[in-house]
């Protein structure tokens, strides 16, 4: 039987699933809610000097009839007294001892934050995480992703916080910067006990074709808010990972946000190396009763798999991610249709045909719809099977390997790569590319 | 046996005694999609290329157009894709087999997926606009011609449409007090009401300003003489004709009636129509299958839909028939009328007797004559063509089922001034393939015009 019980940076939780500093987190009522129904941990709403927030706050995008694929908020930190939080905090605390409870904190001056996390402290908060993430309305002030894309200012403030505080520090980082290891480095610097990330995203939803505002509209007009939600799960993956990556940063525990809805995210997360996951959108969309999926989902997998502990695998995708120039060349895949099971859609010569490589066919008898490969033109890109609307039904199937497996690196060292503009080592060079004359009349269908 | 089933019965349907009941045995089988409906419904459609749908379809509708204009919220331009195509857009989306046409084309239907209901999105695009009287077509600039149409039905309206577009003066002479022809005449009114198929054409008609005379049938060789004088052409949409003769004894006494009558009537009587208990239906095409059906949604408790060959054999698609089943009708197969019998001037019943269908070939079998008892026997077994009329037109030729013959792409008959589209050329199909030929006909008289190509005579079909 997996234990999903998880001691991450000093602060233990009966699973990994936290709730994310947001919305859902805004109360003790919320949260203990959430704790009855399964969740782990939750980052409680971020507290500060409070703030105002304005009405119309939220904003979705959907994609064809999936709501909230990506999601967007204009709201600020807590607008609630501290008193109230603490009081809240402590009670929480009362009911479940042994779920985390973390206090986000988000303040300016260093006796502020002093004064801050020794409340916390106080109310039970089992850790901090820092906010140097919201990337509107409180970065406007100098504070959330002010900070976090300073990495100067962030190692400082690091520094004041880990001076003063006696439980675990998370520092929660921003994605609205060049290189996510430049604050991963500062946090660590700093001394920071553990990284989350990441933070929602600077973006504009969508603008309203009458009015001409954008998405949420404050009286006719809306301002960048930060986008999250499913939609920004490969960008916050490809963070997560960097960090888990880097040398420096590797050894301190992070907690991964961005696009958890279902078990195969929190196992993706776990498996880029992550120790505890927070989600926001899923349980704003669907409730705190979503954790019941991911955590029948996890314990399957586990058992499945003999895994006693997350930490049996996880980081286990790291050694697979690789720098391009170290892929191998010499590997080749080719698109396979089954027959059996294709629809005639023609969706995957459509695709490869405007938008790939010309390398599949559709037969002239209009009885039949099932195209073919031309397998010489394929270059193995995938895209047939990613439109393809039936399951397995296009499969890229593995070639024997012509030549030995090389790498761009070692074709590098060997200077056997193309050189020059004309240079006949291009990759494309005898690839069959059809006269541009032959596209005429062929139609837009 | 089957005599003996008259008593005790209960109707699958009670006897509509008003508007709202008549509507509620009646319901539409494909009513109008909400907002919601149609926004998830169109999420579905997968975008094929050289998409199966639109082959399938008689007009060739961009379907994955029109369906991802719904999706976006640009139902007005979804609506303009489908007339584009097909000036009987909405009675399309409502009346067409979508089963063996679009949606039992599209490629869904192969994983096992349910196919799009390409059929209540087309209704719901077009109905938005009608509704809205969204002004979407312009009569063409005059180009000083003139075209008579003879017969508002789906062709005869396509071809206005279309000629109008194109700047022609039409003015449609039609026999009935409406338009539409069999798109109301001869529906089943759970496939569409009378107001939805109306106010298509009436849709059409402001915005098009082609003229229709009512209560104008055409009927002699002096009314055309007329018409040749006044009009630079002249397009025959008139269907076919009246139920044909059975020639059976009995034929002619009260409570026998044809389908197409009794369609009409039903149509506009609605449940002021009074259908007795026990009716016997005979024919097995889908209009025999909407007699039955209508019959049973009307109260009566006994209704049976005899055939006289094979169930294997009956022209009817076969959800027609289950319908006509879920009804409460029963179905009697090689079973040939013998003979109609009368009591007091009026029906008694049906003398059949029994056959076997063999390689095609139809034989009696000798002794087993059997009676269903009824009180109105509903012929549905075709209906006779207007040969009359086309021997009025001179230079018109007609095929060995008297159908129209004309050139397959313009639609022009033998004589060059005459063209010809629909039930009178095709000999009886759907409204969609009216109103296809119907357009195809206004631009074959429109090359008829404008290009001097001499007449073709290839056959139609």
């Amino acid at each position: 039987m997996a234990d999903l019980s998880i001691n991450f940076a000093g602060i233990k939780a009966p699973n990994p699933f936290w709730l994310a500093s947001a919305p859902p987190t805004n109360s003790g009522y919320q949260i203990m809610k959430a704790f009855d129904a399964g969740w782990g941990g939750a980052v409680w709403k971020t507290m500060g000097v409070p703030i105002i927030n304005v009405s119309s706050r939220y904003g979705g995008l959907n994609y064809r009839d999936t709501r909230m694929s990506g999601f967007n908020n204009i709201e600020l930190i807590s607008d609630r007294t501290l008193a109230d939080n603490l009081k809240e905090i402590e009670e929480v605390k009362k009911y479940f001892p042994n779920h985390a409870v973390i206090a986000s904190l988000m303040v300016e001056s260093r006796k502020e934050w002093e004064q801050i996390i020794r409340d916390v402290e106080n109310a039970g908060a089992d850790g901090i995480e820092l906010n140097f993430g919201c990337p509107h309305g409180m970065c406007e002030r100098g504070m959330g992703s002010a900070v976090g894309q300073e990495p100067e200012v962030l190692e400082t403030i690091v520094g004041w916080v880990m001076a003063a505080a006696k439980v675990p520090v998370i520092t929660k980082l921003t994605p609205n910067i060049s290189n996510i290891e430049d604050p991963g480095l500062a946090a660590v610097k700093g001394g920071t006990d553990a990284i989350s990330l990441i933070n929602t995203i600077k973006s504009i939803m969508g603008i309203d074709l009458d009015t001409f505002a954008p998405y949420p509209t404050v009286d006719g007009k809306g301002t960048n808010g930060g986008y999250c939600g499913p939609a920004v799960k490969p960008i916050a993956m490809n963070m997560v990972r960097q960090l888990a990556q880097h040398p420096d940063i590797s050894g301190t525990p992070i907690s991964a946000i961005g696009g958890i809805e279902t078990w195969r995210d929190v196992v993706e997360y776990i498996l880029l190396g992550a120790t505890s996951v927070q989600v926001c959108t899923a349980a704003m969309h669907y409730g705190f009763g979503i954790v019941r999926e991911m955590d029948r989902g996890l314990r399957r997998f586990m058992d499945e798999r003999g895994f006693q502990t997350i930490y049996d695998f996880a980081g286990k995708a790291l050694p697979n991610i690789v720098e391009w120039k170290e892929l191998n060349m010499s590997y080749k895949v080719v698109a396979s249709i089954n027959p059996a099971k294709c629809i005639g859609c023609q969706l995957c010569y459509i695709a490869c045909e405007d938008g790939a490589h010309q390398a599949i066919s559709v037969s002239a008898d209009p009885a039949n719809r099932i195209p073919s490969i031309i397998e010489e033109n394929c270059v193995g890109c995938n895209l047939c099977s990613l439109v393809c609307p039936v399951e397995a039904c296009i499969t890229m199937e593995k070639q024997p390997m012509k030549v030995a497996p090389v790498t761009w690196e070692q074709l590098t060292e060997a200077g056997n790569i193309p050189t020059t503009f004309n240079d006949p080592r291009a990759g494309g060079n005898g690839h069959h590319v059809p006269e541009p004359g032959s596209a005429l009349k062929k139609g837009g269908r | 046996m089957v005599k003996s089933l008259n008593s005790d019965l209960m109707a699958e349907y009670k006897r509509p005694q008003s508007e709202e009941e008549f509507q509620q045995n009646f319901k539409q089988k494909k009513p109008l999609m909400n907002q919601t409906e149609a926004f998830v419904e169109s999420s579905r459609c997968l975008f094929c290329y050289d998409a199966p749908c639109v082959k399938a379809c008689p007009t060739h509708i961009d379907i994955p157009l029109f369906i991802k204009q719904i999706h976006t919220g640009n139902t007005t331009g979804a609506a303009e894709t489908i007339y584009d195509s097909n000036w009987m857009g909405n009675a399309c989306g409502k009346v067409c087999p979508t089963q063996v046409l679009c949606e039992g084309a599209c490629v869904h239907n192969h994983a096992h997926v349910k196919p799009i209901e390409i059929g209540r999105l087309q209704n719901y695009a077009t109905r938005q606009v009608i509704d809205q009287e969204k002004k979407l077509f312009q009569k063409g600039a005059p180009n000083g011609k003139k075209v008579a149409i003879i017969g508002a039905g789906p062709a005869g309206i396509s071809c206005a449409c279309e000629l109008s577009v194109l700047g022609y003066e039409v003015t449609i002479f039609e026999a009935h007090e409406r338009p539409s022809g069999l798109t109301v005449y001869g529906t089943a009114p759970y496939k569409i009401t009378n107001e939805e198929a109306l106010s298509e054409i009436e849709y059409l008609q402001q915005q098009l300003d082609f003229q229709v005379k009512y209560n104008s049938a055409i009927t002699t060789r002096e009314q055309l003489q007329n018409i040749e004088s006044q009009y630079d052409a002249v397009f025959i949409g008139v269907g076919i004709g009246p139920t044909a003769s059975l020639n059976v004894k009995g034929e002619d006494v009260k409570g026998v009636t044809g389908a197409v009558e009794f369609i009409r009537e039903l149509r506009f009587k609605k449940h002021g129509m009074q259908v007795p208990n026990r009716v016997v239906v005979l024919g097995g095409g889908n209009t025999a299958m909407d007699a039955a059906s209508e019959s049973a949604r009307m109260g009566a408790e006994q209704v049976y839909l005899a055939y006289r060959r094979s169930k294997e054999e009956m022209g009817g698609y076969s959800f027609e028939y289950d319908l006509a089943l879920s009804a409460g009708v029963q179905g009697i197969f090689n079973a040939s009328p013998r003979e109609i019998l009368e009591q007091d001037g009026y029906v008694a019943g049906v003398e059949f007797v029994k056959t076997v269908s063999q390689n095609g070939r139809l034989t009696e079998v000798p002794d087993s004559e059997f009676v269903i008892e009824c009180d109105l026997v509903i012929k549905a077994t075709g209906q006779a063509k207007m040969a009359g009329f086309l021997e009025l037109i001179p230079g018109l030729t007609l095929d060995a089922s008297r159908r129209i013959v004309v050139n397959a792409q313009t639609y022009q008959t033998g004589n060059p001034r005459y063209f010809a589209g629909g039930d009178a050329v095709n000999g009886g199909a759907e409204v969609v393939n009216g109103a296809y030929e119907g357009k195809m006909a206004a631009q074959g008289i429109h090359q008829f015009f404008t290009s001097h190509l001499s007449p073709l005579t290839s056959h139609h079909g």
